[in-house]
């Protein structure tokens, strides 16, 4: 393997250091008893308590995750039974025709989901608050769980299916016996993505959240629109040190599961 | 696989598309052909074809160009040089961890270090320059959207080129290609579907972000995104907004054509 030289060195570190600035410059003035973000007076962790001292927040933070999860849920089950059904279609023009259908909310941008999601709802008379905010995150998150499960689906050898039938497995038997668990891993990162998604969006649920519901990217927008809060700060902080433990957590699993593996 | 009861698998799955794929965008076009009243015009589309709104569609062209542009120049050494390290699955992962960091966190930031007071401003004044305004100008929109995609391109480019087999860029050099010369004819065409991926990831979401545009460029930068929410939530002026949408999906469908991998034909 060749060495890197310094300059290529030098290139990599000064893009990682501006990849990283911004959220440490974040956390750092999360800190700050000045209220601002450009002269640091002295330590507190007074934006902090904030967070967790402002019921409505609280309120936001558990619906973020509330809907997280339920759309998360909802769309690995549609989406995973999706893909069962879309592998059983054996005419290969039917299937592509399926598989590009999947892809336009992936492909499509936020603010075309966004206002097509809005006169939708307004079409069909749903009112505007969790319930359209939840559908959504269950629309725009079904396609990703699609994806990920199929690659599983197709890798599997179909003559476990048939060995099954054969030993007198029902349907259901196949299904919940040998289709589900070959595919587990699928649906898990499926699941994952669906998660992300949700708890990364804004435009979408901008778009279709009434006056009463919010969620934490609405919110956050709402906020910096108003200017500096370090409470935002203090939010980015929690986020940052959430998503590094989930990071390194991810890590350790994976490289122990690979380890088990080498070990049998 | 026995079939009729996977079929049945098929139908929740199927009830979805015809709700969430093809009635939202049979509802865009029905509503793009309908003025305020709720008549049937193509006054909507008459009026994307004048002066401003062309400007605007051409402008915001521009900038997802730049944005695309900056951020590929960028991201192309940095996914190549981070294929050349020893650990490059963990430097990998160490770039996606600030694509999940929310977006509008990250943006948000900017807002403080470009400010009037911020470190970008405290430098220059180190250097005996007066203090800029930086915030809500054409470059800091272009700085924080390059800033936002840089992971999202350099993701897809670092996955073709650790496909890229070494053994070709060794015959090449053998065969007494300079590195320019092996970087032109062999790495980078046999990286160009990475390329493209980046490409897509990069210049749709660059057309239609309106959380920058509103955030930091003030109101300077009207990006189609922009328009459309601007139609949509502030002038409530539904047909003009789905007008906007149907060209922007249209734009999209033309790039996805443009930048898809033709699995047929190419060189053999």
């Amino acid at each position: 393997m060749e060495r890197l030289s310094p300059l290529a060195k030098t290139y990599l570190v000064l893009v990682f250091a501006i990849l990283y600035a911004p959220i440490l410059y974040l956390i750092f003035y999360s800190f700050n008893s000045a209220g601002n973000m450009n002269d640091f007076e002295s330590f507190t962790w007074e934006h902090y308590a904030a967070v967790f001292g402002d019921s409505r927040l609280i309120v936001i933070l558990i619906n973020t995750v509330l809907v997280a999860l339920l759309s998360g849920l909802l769309a690995t089950i549609i989406g995973t039974f999706g893909a069962i059904g879309i592998v059983s279609v054996k005419n290969a023009k039917m299937r592509s025709v399926l598989l590009s259908l999947n892809n336009v909310l992936i492909v499509s941008p936020d603010v075309i989901i966004g206002a097509s999601f809005l006169i939708l709802f307004t079409f069909i008379g749903v009112k505007l608050g969790f319930a359209s905010v939840l559908v959504s995150h269950i629309a725009f998150s079904v396609p990703i769980v699609v994806l990920m499960v199929l690659p599983k689906l197709l890798e599997m050898n179909t003559s476990l299916i048939d060995a099954a039938r054969d030993l007198g497995a029902t349907k259901r038997d196949v299904l919940m016996r040998v289709i589900l668990p070959y595919i587990a891993p699928g649906i898990f990162a499926g699941f994952f993505m669906a998660l992300t998604y949700s708890l990364d969006d804004f435009a979408v649920t901008f778009f279709v959240t009434g006056n009463g519901f919010s969620t934490l990217s609405v919110e956050i927008y709402s906020m910096a629109r108003t200017g500096i809060t370090l409470t935002i700060n203090a939010i980015s902080g929690l986020i940052f040190v959430i998503t590094v433990l989930v990071v390194v957590g991810y890590y350790f699993v994976n490289s122990r599961s690979k380890q088990a593996k080498v070990g049998r | 696989m026995q079939t009729k009861n996977s079929k049945s698998a098929l139908f929740p799955y199927a009830i979805w598309i015809a709700l969430f794929v093809i009635a939202p965008i049979a509802l865009i076009i029905y509503y793009s052909l309908q003025d305020l009243e709720g008549n049937f015009t193509l006054a909507n589309y008459a009026a994307f074809f004048s002066t401003v709104y062309l400007k605007m569609t051409l402008s915001s062209f521009w900038y997802a160009f730049l944005i695309t542009f900056f951020t590929l120049l960028v991201s192309y050494p940095v996914a190549y040089l981070l294929t050349k390290t020893k650990h490059k699955h963990l430097w990998l992962m160490l770039i996606i961890i600030p694509s999940w960091i929310n977006l509008l966190l990250k943006t948000y930031a900017f807002i403080g270090i470009f400010g009037l007071y911020g470190p970008i401003n405290a430098m220059i004044e180190v250097f005996g320059f007066d203090p800029q305004q930086i915030l809500f100008t054409n470059f800091s929109f272009v700085f924080v959207s390059v800033y936002i995609f840089i992971p999202f391109m350099i993701i897809p480019i670092f996955n073709s080129l650790d496909k890229l087999n070494p053994t070709l860029v060794y015959a090449a050099r053998d065969l007494g290609a300079s590195s320019f010369t092996t970087f032109r004819r062999v790495i980078f065409p046999l990286t160009i579907d990475g390329v493209k991926s980046g490409i897509q990831v990069t210049f749709i979401p660059a057309l239609s972000l309106f959380m920058i545009t509103r955030l930091i460029a003030g109101n300077r930068v009207i990006t189609l995104g922009t328009a459309i929410e601007q139609q949509f939530l502030v002038s409530q002026n539904w047909g003009m907004g789905s007008t906007i949408a149907v060209f922007l999906i249209f734009i999209m469908v033309l790039i996805m054509l443009f930048t898809g991998k033709n699995s047929k034909g190419g060189r053999a």
